[in-house]
């Protein structure tokens, strides 16, 4: 709690605050994803991210520098949300919603396990490959390490936004998102670009993880708390609307950040219940958040 | 007269059931008697929940905090203030001067915590599925930093120490037998309160609106009552298993309840069986024993970590989704078919 209000300590709260959106942003984006195409929430979307991260870790214990473990990371990321579509999401497609959700629920709980009995409960120090340095930028000193995440983060989401707009497969995908029945008598292979929805959903989880490791340490609960703020950000932008996920992301870390700093009340630890009641305020207010699009049900 | 024939044979399985409860305690030694009473505050937790997810269709996942309210509401009037007192903190002045006895705490922790649900389900009547479950995990995930910042009446993250309650009328029995009928009891009296509102007129309201909700308005069923009222009764149950969880546990702080109970008692749920009653008691019965024998399996010799327990559970899950959507009791139902099928037969 700073003593007195100043401006640069205010924008030092804004800039930390968005590092923190960056990475809500990238797991809501992760949920939107999966949301649009199989229309399911995927409850274990953290912990994939956990396990993503306990990978790199191994990979950078074992010698390898940063980005080639970064690199591999994704790649495995990306199998792995694949492989998930293909054989635990595939045969449960048709079935209620309840069922779908509390599948990925069994998945939460038992990723959670495995991480934790595979890597220990401990807590363990992760990488940054930026500097924990400062860089002053009009007159604010600005971390490095808030720079480098947000740069990440957000060059990512461009670089799938791109991927979206500009290609074939990024065309058929919005297309099975949009209408699946008509993209499949158009011969796209809906399971397919399902399935790789699933795995970009694990490589952006992944990248949130190995972001945020550094700042709140390895542990296996570590993206349990990440994933409330991704559902508050993907539910205050819009379930099903990639940017809203990003915007909303960047405006709930910043949002968060400025009432734990300056809200006596609030302090360090109302900040997630913070979250929790936009999360509520939103859904009751209005339900289909900033971006999202308004769905007229027939009787 | 099938009918008629499964409910006889419901009441003597129900009756049976009574029976091996009310002998358990001469059987067993002390430890696996507070197993068994934990078994029975699971079961009261799992009626509530499995009265709003498996007869209404509203996920929670946010019981584990509604136990937390009751368990945090039953402590504090156990300790009143003159408990405060003696640890050193001055909580409000709304609380009773010398402790309540544990056993009124419960009723109280029950209607107190099913008023909050009551509240809570106003605004999640507009929340369907995904969003009700994302509302109530966050409640889930937000009670521990709850329960940490009030520390004035909860007592922090040091939490609060409740004595072990004596049996009354001059009882010559242990706490830990006392506490067990307690706790026994109590279900029992939850259960048949369960079964009459959920094979009644409510009960029809919760699954016409389970099954189609625009159905059930056509039928002159008012959705919003019937969900607030599964909410705040769900939450009721959950308060009164959160009452006997911190007088069995005789301590309570905030990761007394922590998310993952929340979710293993949904989990549970789902095992044992949406919408059946019978599932109830094998979902209480895997989350107190599964965490158990999963570290330490009888006929394998060897043991494993603690978190082996989680991985079980989840893969229990994820295979009960697959193979077994009505969970245990649908396979107690195929099981016990020829047996209806025979007692129909001779009783017709």
């Amino acid at each position: 709690m700073p003593l007195f209000f100043t401006w640069t300590d205010f924008a030092q709260q804004i800039t930390s605050g968005l590092a923190a959106g960056a990475v809500y942003a990238s797991l809501a984006l992760a949920l939107v994803l999966i949301y649009q195409t199989t229309n399911v929430v995927n409850f274990a979307q953290g912990e994939m991210a956990t396990l993503t991260t306990y990978i790199a870790w191994t990979l950078m214990d074992r010698g390898l520098p940063y980005w080639p473990a970064f690199a591999l990371t994704l790649a495995i990321a990306f199998g792995g949300g694949v492989a998930v579509e293909r054989v635990l999401i595939r045969p449960v497609e048709h079935r209620p919603e309840l069922v779908i959700v509390i599948l990925t629920i069994g998945m939460l709980i038992a990723i959670n396990g495995l991480t934790g009995w595979i890597w220990g409960p401990e807590v363990k120090l992760f990488d940054s490959p930026f500097p924990n340095s400062s860089v002053i930028v009009g007159g604010v000193a600005v971390s490095v390490r808030d720079i480098g995440t947000f740069c990440v983060c957000l060059g990512t989401v461009v670089v799938l936004w791109l991927f979206f707009r500009f290609t074939t497969l990024g065309l058929a995908m919005r297309a099975v998102a949009f209408n699946p029945a008509a993209s499949r008598l158009m011969g796209v292979r809906v399971g397919w670009m399902l399935a790789l929805g699933w795995g970009f959903a694990a490589v952006l989880g992944a990248i949130a993880g190995m972001m945020a490791a550094p700042s709140i340490f390895l542990d296996p609960d570590m993206m349990i708390v990440v994933l409330i703020y991704a559902f508050a950000a993907a539910v205050l932008g819009g379930i099903d609307s990639p940017i809203g996920a990003v915007v909303g992301g960047l405006l709930l870390g910043v949002v968060v950040n400025l009432l734990g700093a300056y809200v006596d009340f609030v302090g360090q630890e109302l900040r997630l219940p913070t979250a929790l009641a936009v999360l509520l305020v939103v859904l009751i207010v209005r339900p289909t958040g900033l971006f999202g699009r308004v769905h007229v049900r027939r009787v | 007269m099938r009918r008629s024939v499964t409910t006889v044979l419901g009441l003597l399985v129900v009756a049976a059931a009574g029976v091996v409860v009310a002998l358990l305690p001469r059987a067993v030694g002390e430890f696996r008697l507070g197993q068994f009473t934990y078994v029975a505050i699971y079961f009261i937790a799992l009626l509530g929940l499995n009265i709003l997810t498996g007869y209404n269709g509203q996920i929670s996942l946010g019981h584990g905090a509604f136990m937390a309210i009751g368990g945090y509401t039953s402590a504090v009037l156990i300790l009143g203030r003159s408990g405060f007192g003696l640890a050193g903190q001055h909580p409000s002045h709304v609380l009773p001067e010398h402790g309540v006895r544990p056993i009124w705490t419960i009723a109280i922790a029950g209607l107190v915590t099913g008023i909050i649900g009551y509240l809570f389900g106003l605004p999640a009547l507009r929340l369907a599925g995904v969003s009700l479950a994302l509302a109530t995990f966050a409640v889930a995930v937000s009670m521990p930093q709850i329960t940490k910042r009030f520390d004035h009446l909860t007592g922090g993250g040091g939490g609060l120490s409740l004595p072990l309650p004596q049996a009354p009328f001059g009882w010559d029995i242990s706490p830990s037998h006392w506490l067990y009928y307690e706790a026994w009891v109590t279900a029992g009296i939850l259960l048949l309160v369960a079964w009459l509102l959920v094979r009644g007129r409510v009960g029809r309201a919760w699954r016409g609106i389970r099954d189609g909700e625009v159905a059930a308005v056509s039928s002159g069923v008012n959705p919003s009552v019937y969900k607030t009222l599964a909410f705040g009764i769900s939450s009721a149950y959950a308060g009164v298993a959160g009452a006997l969880f911190a007088i069995q546990n005789a301590y309570i702080n905030p990761d007394t309840f922590p998310l993952t109970l929340s979710i293993l008692l949904l989990a549970s749920v789902v095992i044992g069986g949406l919408s059946s009653l019978s599932g109830v008691i094998v979902g209480a019965l895997v989350l107190e024993f599964l965490p158990i024998y999963a570290q330490d399996p009888p006929l394998l010799h060897a043991s494993f970590a603690k978190q082996a327990a989680p991985v079980v559970f989840g893969v229990v899950l994820m295979v009960i989704v697959f193979l077994l959507p009505g969970g245990a009791a649908s396979l107690l139902r195929r099981l016990a078919r020829p047996l209806v099928a025979l007692a129909s037969r001779r009783a017709g």
